[in-house]
């Protein structure tokens, strides 16, 4: 039970100031700006981005310096910032076949069409501490090389070409969006996509790592990751036809996995899909791993039992704001909740005792 | 009807070179032009979000992955021509920009305006994508098979 309490203004005024001092930290160091943390802490952008929902490298920069570097603070103002959008539309489908890629890399085909491209990666760094860094911020010339002018095919449309992968069907054209309808289950794989790519990557992660540690092991290898640019495209009423409203960096991973058939379905690859914000890939790989995990049911395949093939854990407990929202809600007044807890108590033990005293 | 067309495949182009520039590019390409048509602001710059939506497997049914941000303003010139701006991000100077260009584009000043700001925004735009794509073509990999240890 909630009793609003008045009163404490005056600590909260003072707090918040002690907290702008606090983030602000000692003006003997330079001031960050958003363009430095836009530019030099990008991944943590991505991420608040992708977790966020909102594509706006500078408002998840502002983000991130108001909310010290706490990346849920950060998403949560996100979170808050883009329920003040009206919303013009929804985008047609990206087209990831026409990514510009940075990075393209495949587990299961060395020589894919296209080459395996790795992209400005942490992969094969030794993971020692880099002390010139802390020197200073120069940097070496980045090699170049001729580039291809073709598109970058998907490693999948091979397989998809010899029947070997299971088809994936072509949906409604407006998808459900669960920020404009709670999420009810069981819900379909566009919803499902849409909670694993804004949850939370420490969860999506943990729940793709029990999956190949055997809880519902599915056997998945990176057919394909790639990050990249595309252009998003909307039909604008007012024109009569689509155009280009920007462009976004994106990750995308498409997993295939052992599937030895079913009752209704020939032996073939099945597939798991992530597609994020930003370059973003353990985020992507993990939510190709649960994507395909929650896939049970319609592959025809056996409920284990195991956490990440429950529709309901997962999706309910992915979302970080929602998850922090009630958690820290525990440390705001309940003295009225606990005042009662502490009479029942008191009257429980005043019983016992004279339980007790009346045996003696 | 192909008149018609190739009027629409144009105007895409341009609309979509003007949404994903730099607005410091634009601006300053702006300042260039010299001149400020007249006009009349029919929807004032308005900041909102588009969703953005992927598909399941890349190729089939579409999901909803986040939304953007998007600044959209319409105008119209003197002689009535009307120009629409639908650009990425929360600048409205840019979208204001963006859809005067866009009128300009229908009206007797279209080679003018191409030369001064299309032109460049393009040039760069491909730049930029093309020193990206070497940079990635400098990281491919050339594999070469180890000699194994048998005879």
């Amino acid at each position: 039970m909630y009793v609003a309490v008045k009163g404490g203004e005056r600590a909260i005024d003072n707090a918040h100031a002690w907290l702008a001092e606090e983030r602000r930290g000692d003006t003997a160091v330079a001031d960050l700006s958003v363009a430095q943390i836009r530019e030099q802490l990008s991944l943590a952008v991505n991420r608040v981005m992708a977790e966020g929902s909102l594509y706006d490298a500078d408002l998840a920069a502002l983000a991130i310096k108001q909310s010290r570097g706490d990346l849920i603070e950060a998403i949560f103002l996100i979170r808050a910032y883009r329920t003040t959008l009206p919303r013009f539309g929804g985008s047609l489908p990206v087209d990831t076949e026409d990514m510009a890629c940075d990075r393209r890399i495949s587990a299961t085909f060395k020589d894919a069409p296209g080459g395996q491209v790795l992209g400005p990666t942490f992969d094969y760094t030794h993971r020692l501490l880099d002390f010139k860094l802390a020197a200073d911020g120069e940097i070496g010339e980045v090699p170049q090389a001729p580039a291809r002018d073709t598109a970058t095919p998907h490693i999948m449309s091979f397989l998809d070409r010899e029947d070997l992968i299971q088809p994936e069907p072509a949906g409604e054209a407006t998808p459900p969006d669960l920020t404009r309808t709670p999420l009810e289950l069981p819900a379909d794989r566009a919803l499902r996509l849409q909670a694993l790519t804004r949850g939370d990557e420490g969860f999506i992660l943990g729940m793709a790592y029990s999956t190949q540690r055997g809880y519902a092991r599915n056997h998945a290898f990176v057919a394909e990751l790639r990050i990249g640019t595309v252009p998003v495209e909307m039909e604008i009423p007012e024109l009569g036809f689509s155009i280009d409203i920007g462009e976004i960096n994106l990750t995308e991973c498409e997993t295939v996995n052992q599937f030895q058939g079913s009752k209704t379905n020939p032996p073939q690859f099945t597939r798991g899909y992530g597609l994020v914000f930003g370059m973003s890939e353990r985020k992507a790989i993990s939510m190709a791993l649960v994507d395909r995990a929650l896939r049970w049911k319609e592959l025809g395949e056996d409920n284990v039992g195991a956490p990440a093939q429950d529709e309901e854990f997962v999706l309910y407990h992915a979302d970080n704001i929602q998850a922090t929202g009630f958690l820290e809600h525990i440390k705001l007044p309940h003295y009225v909740d606990f005042q009662s807890e502490l009479e029942l108590i008191r009257k429980l033990r005043r019983e016992a005792t004279q339980m007790q005293e009346a045996a003696e | 009807m192909k008149l018609d067309q190739d009027r629409i495949t144009a105007r895409k182009s341009w609309m979509g070179l003007l949404a994903k520039a730099p607005a410091a590019e634009l601006s300053a390409l702006w300042g260039a032009l010299g001149t400020s048509p007249t006009h009349r602001v029919l929807r004032a710059p308005e900041i909102g979000g588009v969703m953005v939506r992927g598909r399941a497997g890349a190729i089939g049914a579409a999901f909803n992955l986040g939304e953007m941000t998007v600044t959209r303003c319409s105008v119209v010139l003197e002689d009535g021509t009307v120009g629409h701006a639908y650009v990425q991000g929360r600048d409205k100077g840019k979208a204001t920009q963006a859809a005067l260009v866009d009128a300009l584009m229908q009206t007797a000043a279209a080679a003018h305006v191409e030369q001064v700001i299309l032109a460049p925004l393009r040039k760069a735009a491909a730049e930029t994508k093309a020193k990206r794509a070497a940079k990635a073509a400098a990281t491919k990999v050339d594999f070469f098979t180890m000699v194994r240890g048998e005879d």
